[in-house]
């Protein structure tokens, strides 16, 4: 058990490192410094300024191996681009930002929040809308009622995710005048009213992909022998489908679900910017329409990150459930 | 460059006829698309519709007649497609907004040049909005095919390799892998665009880099099983090479979760473009673009809905079919619902 722990431990390290070396190929050796340096200052700097601003932002040395220090002199290959971006993402001291140099450990802080309080009711409502509608299916399995909300969800899948917002927006917000097309604030008690468009809108746009699979998943539990078991001894249908079967069909959605917790902090790319919302999500497509390279290497990583902690955490939490896994 | 799209188009009906004389020899194949045919005729025929205009979109040649608008001697030397031979865009246009076949411009009541000709309206430009929708199916293709086209053929290497021959490849493979995998796919992909660059070939590398993995991990885990199937060990047993048991026993046996995953992945790539296209990076003229330039004109008043309606029904309508034929393909060639249904 432990030198699983371990191993795995180990193995998410070396993916961590894994991703760093992706990042560092597509930001320092295929973008070229020089490139970033004019994105950011423009085109018509003289080159002292271009070198200047490359030493502040750290992009000014060689990129992988120093030829100013001798072969056996430590400097040779701590003194580069490669060592400097492993240094400061492993020990997260990332520096300030490309476009306007506002530190971006800060903007994170300050983003994290907002997205949260985004995603997270999102992503509880549309978990919850999805089970309840799935179930509702699987247990009306092979009626009209399932084959019209498959039909529907079809049809929900088959649209793209701008046009829910654009529409809602469009309906919810500008013709109803519900709530507020978009804006968010500090105050908990405000920020409410904000939200509520974001959130019905996002639980819409999951709603026909989700209850598809969730549908499949309560299906292929319907068919297992402990469901005959149950209706044998004298279950009626309600109670075999929410005691038995969504008892039992809750661990594979669940852990599907658990993966996806890391990128809730991340925010939603599209939610927040066109919402107004000023978490992670804006952020990063601020620094997408500004050339903000520093910005954007570190939201990748920190998602990265996330998302290999959940794993480990995930995996680790199976194998002391499951005997089963431990063997293998 | 004028050869270039048509030699494209001579090469796909080219390798259509291979893969239909193939099909043809195969009785597996060809009754699965007989059934293919028999539940989802309707899909087909459109899936089928919007093929003919991206190949009508793509066949072009210089010289003809072009429009008396087109003064200058750069336009006279642009091949053009059929599409634009029919429509004739640069004297098929108004001077701003109009509403589908409306007789006069939407703002001023000044009388249109065509009047009642443009199905769909014009656009702020006066540019028939049909006209912009039809070429941006050429563009969802580019998108889904040439993307697939990248996307299989490194996922089989990898998956195959790392499946069959384990060890240290599949070491190698699985950790490459497990990092990508590890990258929320939008944010990578953002990375990769911004980086290479915006240009068709580069956003569908970047769409290609962030999709071989799951079907890359799709093939590893089937070949694994298929290596330990008796006609495999049998095959080995009479002494065939690695190579012809890949070719001959592995991958017919694969094919049908390429098809499954071609369709599956189409639909996802075409509406991860318009996320694209809204965040700036997506391709010029495509359906994305055109709903994130219309998204503004929705709070005008008297709204202008046309633009919003003519990307949007033509993506939709093409998503949806090819939903509705993957959903099909798959209950026909997966063996396990298979069973179920005999």
């Amino acid at each position: 058990m432990f030198a699983y722990i371990v191993r795995r431990l180990a193995y998410g390290a070396v993916t961590v490192l894994g991703v760093l070396l992706l990042l560092f190929v597509l930001f320092f050796a295929i973008a070229d410094p020089d490139d970033i340096a004019r994105q950011a200052i423009g085109e018509r700097a003289s080159a002292e300024v271009y070198e200047q601003w490359k030493v502040n932002h750290g992009y000014d040395k060689p990129l992988v191996i120093n030829a100013e220090h001798g072969v056996l002199e430590p400097g040779r290959y701590t003194d580069t681009l490669l060592f400097e971006h492993y240094r400061s993402m492993l020990t997260f001291d990332f520096g300030r930002s490309d476009a306007d140099d506002v530190p971006i450990a800060e903007r994170l802080r300050q983003g994290a929040l907002p997205s949260l309080s985004l995603t997270l009711p999102l992503f509880a409502l549309s978990l919850v809308v999805g089970v309840f509608f799935a179930l509702l299916v699987a247990f009306f399995r092979d009626t009209y009622v399932d084959f019209a909300v498959l039909v529907m969800c079809m049809l929900a899948m088959s649209v793209a995710s701008l046009i829910y917002i654009i529409a809602g927006q469009y309906l919810i917000g500008l013709t109803l005048k519900w709530f507020p097309i978009s804006g968010f604030d500090a105050d908990p008690a405000l920020v409410i009213r904000f939200l509520a468009l974001p959130i019905i809108i996002g639980v819409i746009a999951s709603f026909g992909g989700d209850v598809r699979l969730y549908r499949t998943v309560f299906i292929e539990e319907t068919n297992k022998d402990y469901v005959r078991t149950a209706r044998a001894k004298g279950c009626g249908d309600a109670r075999v489908m929410v005691r038995h079967v969504l008892r039992n069909a809750l661990i594979p959605i669940l852990t599907s679900v658990v993966l996806a917790i890391p990128f809730l902090f991340v925010g939603s790319l599209l939610f927040e910017n066109f919402f107004g919302i000023p978490g992670l999500g804006a952020i990063t497509v601020e620094a997408i329409n500004g050339n903000d390279f520093s910005t954007l290497r570190t939201m990748v990583y920190i998602s990265a990150l996330l998302f290999i902690v959940a794993q480990i955490l995930t995996d680790i939490s199976y194998t002391l459930a499951d005997p089963r896994v431990r063997l293998s | 460059m004028v050869w270039l799209p048509n030699m494209i188009v001579v090469a796909l009906l080219a390798g259509a006829f291979i893969l239909f004389r193939t099909v043809r020899r195969n009785r597996f194949w060809t009754e699965s698309i007989a059934r293919l045919w028999r539940r989802r005729r309707f899909s087909l025929i459109i899936i089928g519709l919007y093929l003919a205009v991206a190949l009508l979109d793509t066949i072009s040649w210089v010289g003809g007649s072009a429009s008396e608008n087109a003064s200058d001697v750069v336009a006279a030397h642009k091949p053009r497609s059929v599409i634009d031979r029919i429509f004739q865009p640069d004297s098929f246009m108004e001077i701003s907004y109009s509403e589908p076949f409306a007789d006069v411009g939407f703002y001023g009541e000044q009388p249109l040049a065509h009047p009642g000709k443009h199905i769909l309206g014009t656009d702020i430009l006066g540019q028939d909005v049909f006209y912009r929708s039809l070429k941006g199916v050429k563009i969802a293709l580019l998108i889904g095919g040439l993307t697939t086209l990248i996307v299989i053929p490194i996922a089989l290497i990898f998956g195959l390799a790392a499946g069959y021959f384990g060890g240290r490849v599949d070491d190698v493979v699985f950790f490459v892998m497990s990092t990508l995998a590890s990258i929320p796919n939008l944010l990578l992909l953002i990375a990769l665009i911004i980086v290479l660059g915006t240009g068709p070939v580069q956003v569908c590398v970047a769409l290609g880099v962030t999709g071989w993995v799951g079907f890359c991990r799709l093939t590893r885990g089937e070949t694994l099983k298929l290596r330990e199937a008796d006609y495999v060990q049998a095959a080995k047993a009479l002494g065939a090479s690695h190579l012809r048991i890949i070719t001959r026993h592995i991958i017919p046996n694969l094919a049908h979760l390429i098809v499954i995953t071609f369709a599956l992945q189409f639909t996802g790539l075409v509406l991860a473009e318009t996320v694209l296209a809204y965040l700036g990076i997506g391709l010029d003229g495509s359906w994305g673009q055109m709903i994130d330039q219309a998204r503004n004109e929705l709070s005008r008043s008297p709204v202008i809905w046309w633009n919003l309606a003519g990307a949007t029904v033509l993506l939709f309508t093409l998503v949806l079919c090819v939903n509705l034929c993957a959903d099909a393909l798959r209950d026909i060639l997966d063996p396990r619902t298979r069973k179920e249904a005999q």
